[in-house]
């Protein structure tokens, strides 16, 4: 051994070799490959046939949609410009666009309404979505229903200004009786409220006639499309979310009566289809009003999906109220706060918190879900592609692109929704990960 | 020392029901008693005006009168002369075989897309994430139209199968597509069959004996017996000795195309495929979540242990991870059954013949027992409803982690 | 947070609720509006065109109806009912009256407790089949695959004739015309059964008609009309007769071209003075104008020209007069006399 060391040359390094390029397989792509897709070779025949289905699914469909004809007056001309080549009509869509989003029902001089309501709906779930935003924008919040109802439905701007000030009156009572105890104040609330607007039935037509200040008026059954899929959606969603916490409340409630009531209502709601309660909606509730009582299909529709909704929601509350630690609640009794105070201190601002991510689910289904109110002969979106559009003598057979259509719509929105309530986890998620 | 001290004996005051913890729930009570007996006293009162006005009334006896329609898909006994009662009970079978049928494809594709989507390969995890966004996020009536019309336009109609040359074959001769359903051979039961069937039934027995069997021998005694092929041979050969020594008795009814349609064997309807697939399919994206979620609850701790052992990936997932994740993963997906069961009321879109195509369908629209019918409708939903959350229960208090 | 939209509609709808229960023609009258009944597509009949204006051959009745009580043809709220839907919805008064495509029956009469004023429309069930089967008869259908539209006496009929012939079928219930003429052409059915002008109306918008044969068996009678509640009967008189008008003024010749010169004064033929008001006081007797069938035929025309205009030989679905020709030329209209 100590042979070769007599014979070797001294020879110290002076600098140091340059980094040799790692080798070819462990870089760039080609590891990116090796690793996420050929992995071994079973993962190297899943690659394989992923890449195959790929191509089996774009081979038909890309050549269906790069095709696609835009312009064509009807079917027979669409195909006649295609010339038996494969190929979409997307002139349909083009041509019955107004059709699809707002129905066809809607006065088409007055689409920049429900337009310019929708885009304030966005202004106004700005600040409930993105905490961040100035709290001052809240208030347009709460105005928004009051001004999208003029927009969509149009007429005296004085029924909807009323109702506000009903509101406004119902919420002053509550604050002057407010001191006393939480149910007078409510009670009386909803008392001042209800008061005003009896009142302001008189005072309304007189002042309409007097100043009038109005849109022309569109008859809620000539709501359809899209459109009518947006309204049902975010009016249920709205009115269910107050209901739907009452019920969770009453559920987890001590008096028996008040459990029993709504642990029957939110097991009988959640235990039947939605389309059976939209059946009653159309075709019993008019056996359970006042003889010659009717009131439009959309409003028994609403108030249908509304109890629907608000069911699920207040599971979802329940499972949040429930997650919370009973230490909270023994901490707002040891204060010394009452029910409400207890409930509206500490309790719901947290229990909310951790069901939002729940209640946005309830709220993606139940959009998800409007769809449903094609089958009673409403005419949302997937009524009238079933309807009206593929009834017509010009677009009888054109069903790949109508429906494809409809679904990327509600894919669109739903999945926004769902990017978004994942976003808020990990928005909310303070304090608990490790 | 605790001081007890009477409360100072109050005389009572009428504000006491509102101020007074102690009185004021009986207040609540009363009042929501009272308000509950008034709408329903409100509504039951307008239903009998109602009815009266209309010369009306309440009755089940249509269910015993003669439907007059005919329905195809009738697991029992049923010609347009039966009562809408056998009516009835034919769409509660309907609904019953798409929403077992539904529950058991979704399970498959949930736990498969759920368990590739945490796969190490890109592509497919990427294609499941497809798959799973897409169906959650598109309403499931689009899904079962797009499906209902793909089967219409996809597959041939029978009269492709017809003449020297058609465009269309059967699969094996056995197996008919077109769009108008599936065609499969039905087994036809002769004299003997019984035993033949007692002893497939016996041999699966067996092969869960010898499973066990060889599991206890190799905890005993560490010897391990092959499993595979030992399986397969208690599960076949016997039948298969048996069969023939009866004299083959169990033959196959073969579909062949006769007149208008195919004839013979069973037919899985169209709308029954299109149901059956677009309530699997957009069921199973939500069982994959649920699935993904259960099995990242699992603590990675435990994959590396069983790595550590020397398991293999597969066998980690099947041995160590699914068991554990099971436990979370079972109470949502049973929700998600009940939820495709009542999904599964769209049947009315594609004219499957459930118990709202039936019920709610036609006898409601012949007889105009509107109350009557939906009723019994949201009875049904309501008692399969109360049934699987009954099992739910009992599931969750028996799998709950017995904790010290 | 949407509260004020639920109360708002609430009270427009309070507004809009008023007793229905008793005089329909005053409702109607205070209203401004007819709220008619028709189907929720079906093409010659009643569907909405490209601009979502309601047009065909029921809608003509509603608007008739609309002119006679309020003097403007589109003075109508037309609501779309599915088989489903459409007893209740009157029932329970949402509309006034339907017109769609609804077969005069026993039991709907009777037992359902509706009028139905009259026939504007007499069918009978067909049945469509592509001309490459080969087929001629309806009795050579054995084994066939049948599309049915649900919610119809068509499911009835249907089974009592293969019943009666012995003849085995399919039945595959659709929910809509549209989605059943897919599954025919897309040969999911053999054959395709409802009316036969509703047969003649898919017909006419198929590719190529010519490929497909209506065949000579109509199994059933199914005379269509437009109803109204039971007891009513002042509005039942209204909607009657402004039927009757409509075919009377067909037999007596006057249309919408001539009608304002046979107005301007009492002519020679006094059932047609009666009719048109110039003579005695027919309008006052049913609570509307006297000059209420010369505004009829003046905006909507007579029966004939309703008929040629949205299901006649001259449109697509060019639907022979046959049965529905006036009794002068052997078919069944009859109107009873202006008297």
């Amino acid at each position: 051994m100590s042979d070769t060391h007599a014979q070797s040359v001294g020879f110290v390094q002076k600098t140091q070799i340059p980094p040799s390029p790692p080798p070819a397989a462990e870089t760039g792509a080609f590891k990116w490959m090796r690793e996420n897709l050929f992995s071994s070779t079973a993962n190297a025949i899943m690659t394989i046939l992923g890449i195959l289905a790929i191509y089996w699914f774009a081979s038909f469909s890309l050549p269906w949609l790069l095709n696609g004809v835009w312009d064509a007056e009807n079917l027979s001309q669409c195909r006649e410009i295609l010339d038996g080549t494969s190929g979409a009509c997307f002139a349909v869509i083009a041509e019955r666009w107004n059709q699809l989003i707002f129905g066809f029902q809607y006065p088409s001089e007055e689409y920049w309404r429900p337009f310019l309501a929708f885009l304030l709906l966005l202004v106004a779930a700005a600040p409930v979505l993105f905490s961040k935003l100035p709290r001052k924008m809240l208030i347009f919040t709460g105005l928004y229903p009051f001004i999208a109802f003029f927009l969509i439905w149009g007429g005296s701007i004085w029924v909807p200004v009323f109702a506000l000030l009903g509101f406004v009156a119902g919420y002053f009572a509550f604050k002057k009786l407010e001191k006393q105890s939480f149910a007078m104040g409510f009670f009386g609330g909803v008392i001042a409220a209800f008061a005003f607007w009896w009142v302001s039935g008189f005072i309304t037509p007189d002042l309409s006639r007097i100043i009038p200040i109005d849109l022309p008026a569109v008859p809620s059954r000539d709501m359809g499309g899209f459109m009518l899929n947006l309204i049902l959606g975010t009016v249920c969603i709205s009115l269910s979310l107050p209901i739907g916490i009452l019920l969770a409340l009453g559920r987890r409630s001590q008096m028996p009566l008040i459990k029993w009531i709504c642990v029957i209502f939110i097991e009988f709601i959640r235990g039947v289809p939605l389309i059976t309660l939209l059946f009653v909606a159309n075709v019993v509730l008019a056996y359970f009003l006042p003889p010659g009582t009717t009131f439009d299909l959309i409003l028994r529709v609403i108030i249908m999906i509304t109890m629907f909704a608000s069911a699920y929601i207040a599971e979802v509350i329940r499972g949040g109220l429930a997650a919370l630690p009973k230490g909270q609640y023994e901490a707002a009794d040891s204060l010394g706060l009452d029910y409400a105070q207890a409930m509206r201190l500490i309790i719901l601002p947290q229990a909310l918190k951790i069901s939002i991510p729940g209640i946005v689910n309830v709220a993606v289904g139940l959009f998800k879900d409007t769809t449903l109110v094609s089958v009673i002969s409403m005419f949302d979106m997937v009524g009238m592609i079933r309807g009206p559009i593929l009834a017509s003598t010009d677009w009888n057979g054109v069903y790949w692109e109508l429906f494809l259509f409809a679904a990327l719509l509600f894919f669109v929105v739903c999945y926004g929704i769902s990017q978004y309530s994942q976003w808020l986890e990990r928005q909310l998620n303070t304090g608990h990960s490790r | 020392m605790t001081t007890i001290s009477d409360p100072p004996s109050e005389s009572f005051r009428l504000s006491m029901l509102l101020n007074d913890t102690r009185y004021r729930s009986m207040t609540f009570q009363f009042i929501a008693l009272i308000l509950l007996a008034g709408a329903i006293g409100f509504l039951g009162w307008n239903l009998m005006r109602n009815l009266a006005l209309l010369g009306q009334d309440i009755s089940y006896e249509f269910l015993g009168e003669p439907s007059g329609y005919d329905i195809n898909q009738k697991p029992i006994e049923y010609t347009s002369q039966s009562t809408h009662m056998r009516a009835t009970i034919i769409g509660v079978l309907n609904t019953l075989i798409v929403a077992f049928l539904g529950c058991i494809t979704a399970t498959i594709l949930g736990v498969t897309a759920g368990v590739l989507r945490l796969s190490k390969n890109w592509i497919i995890r990427k294609l499941m994430m497809v798959y799973v966004e897409a169906f959650r996020n598109v309403p499931v009536l689009i899904w079962i139209l797009i499906i209902f019309f793909v089967m219409t336009a996809a597959l041939p109609p029978p009269s492709a199968f017809r003449g020297d040359d058609p465009d269309s074959s059967m699969l094996f001769g056995a197996f008919a597509f077109t769009n108008r359903g599936i065609y499969i051979p039905r087994p036809i039961w002769e004299a003997g069959s019984g035993i033949v069937v007692g002893v497939f039934i016996a041999s699966v027995i067996a092969v869960f004996a010898y499973r066990r069997y060889t599991t206890k021998l190799l905890y005993d005694t560490g010897k391990l017996l092959p499993r595979g092929w030992p399986s397969l041979a208690i599960l076949f050969i016997p039948t298969l000795l048996v069969y023939f020594i009866m004299g083959q008795p169990i033959s196959l009814d073969l579909p062949a195309l006769r007149g208008f349609n195919f004839q013979g064997g069973t037919q899985i309807r169209g709308s029954l495929i299109a149901l059956w697939f677009a309530l699997a399919i957009y069921t199973g994206a939500f069982i994959a979540e649920n699935v993904r979620a259960g099995i990242q609850a699992v603590s990675h701790g435990q994959t590396e242990a069983a790595a550590s052992l020397g398991m293999r990936p597969g066998r980690i997932m099947n041995l160590v991870v699914l068991p554990q994740a099971l436990r979370i993963v079972i109470p949502p997906v049973i929700s998600q059954y009940l939820n495709l069961t009542k999904n599964s009321s769209l049947a009315i879109a594609v004219g499957y013949m459930d118990l709202t195509g039936t019920l709610g369908g036609i006898t409601l629209n012949q007889t105009g027992r509107a109350i009557e019918c939906i009723l019994l409708l949201m009875l049904f939903y309501l008692a399969i409803s109360l049934t699987i959350s009954a099992v739910m229960n009992v599931y969750n208090s028996r799998m709950q982690l017995k904790e010290r | 947070m949407n509260k004020s939209v639920f109360f708002g509609a609430l009270t427009v709808a309070g507004l809009a609720a008023g007793a229905s229960a008793a005089a329909t023609l005053d409702d109607v009258k205070a209203r401004g509006t007819l709220n008619c009944g028709v189907s929720t597509g079906l093409v010659g009949f009643a569907a909405p065109d490209a601009d979502g204006e309601w047009e065909g051959f029921d809608v003509a009745v509603c608007r008739a109806v609309a002119t006679a009580v309020l003097g403007d043809p589109n003075a109508v709220e037309f609501v779309p009912t599915t088989g489903k839907t459409r007893f209740t919805a009157l029932a329970s008064g949402e509309i006034d009256m339907l017109a769609r495509n609804t077969t005069w029956t026993f039991s709907r009469d009777v037992d359902l407790k509706f009028t139905f004023v009259g026939v504007n429309y007499y069918d009978g069930q067909g049945f469509m089949i592509p001309k490459a089967l080969g087929v001629s008869s309806a009795k050579e259908l054995d084994g066939a695959t049948v599309c049915i539209q649900t919610g119809t006496t068509t499911e009835l009929n249907l089974a009592d004739y293969f019943r009666v012939n012995n003849i085995s079928y399919e039945p595959v219930p659709i929910e809509t015309n549209a989605e059943a003429q897919q599954q025919y052409l897309a040969g999911a059915c053999d054959v395709y059964t409802t009316d036969a002008s509703g047969l003649a109306a898919t017909r006419a918008t198929f590719e190529a008609p010519g490929d497909h044969v209506i065949l000579p068996e109509i199994i059933s009678k199914e005379p269509l009309g437009p109803l109204v509640r039971h007891g009513d009967s002042e509005w039942g008189d209204v909607v009657r007769w402004s039927l009757n008008a409509m075919v009377a003024a067909e037999e007596l010749g006057v249309t919408s071209a001539n009608v304002g010169e046979m107005s301007m004064e009492a002519g020679d033929n006094p059932e047609i003075n009666r009719l048109l008001g110039t003579e005695g006081n027919l309008g006052e007797m049913l609570g509307l104008d006297a000059g209420w069938a010369k505004m009829i035929i003046e905006n909507i025309g007579n029966y004939g020209e309703v008929f040629e205009a949205n299901i006649g030989e001259s449109t697509p679905i060019g639907l022979a007069r046959g049965l529905n020709a006036q009794w002068t030329e052997g078919g069944l209209l009859y109107a009873p006399p202006f008297r």
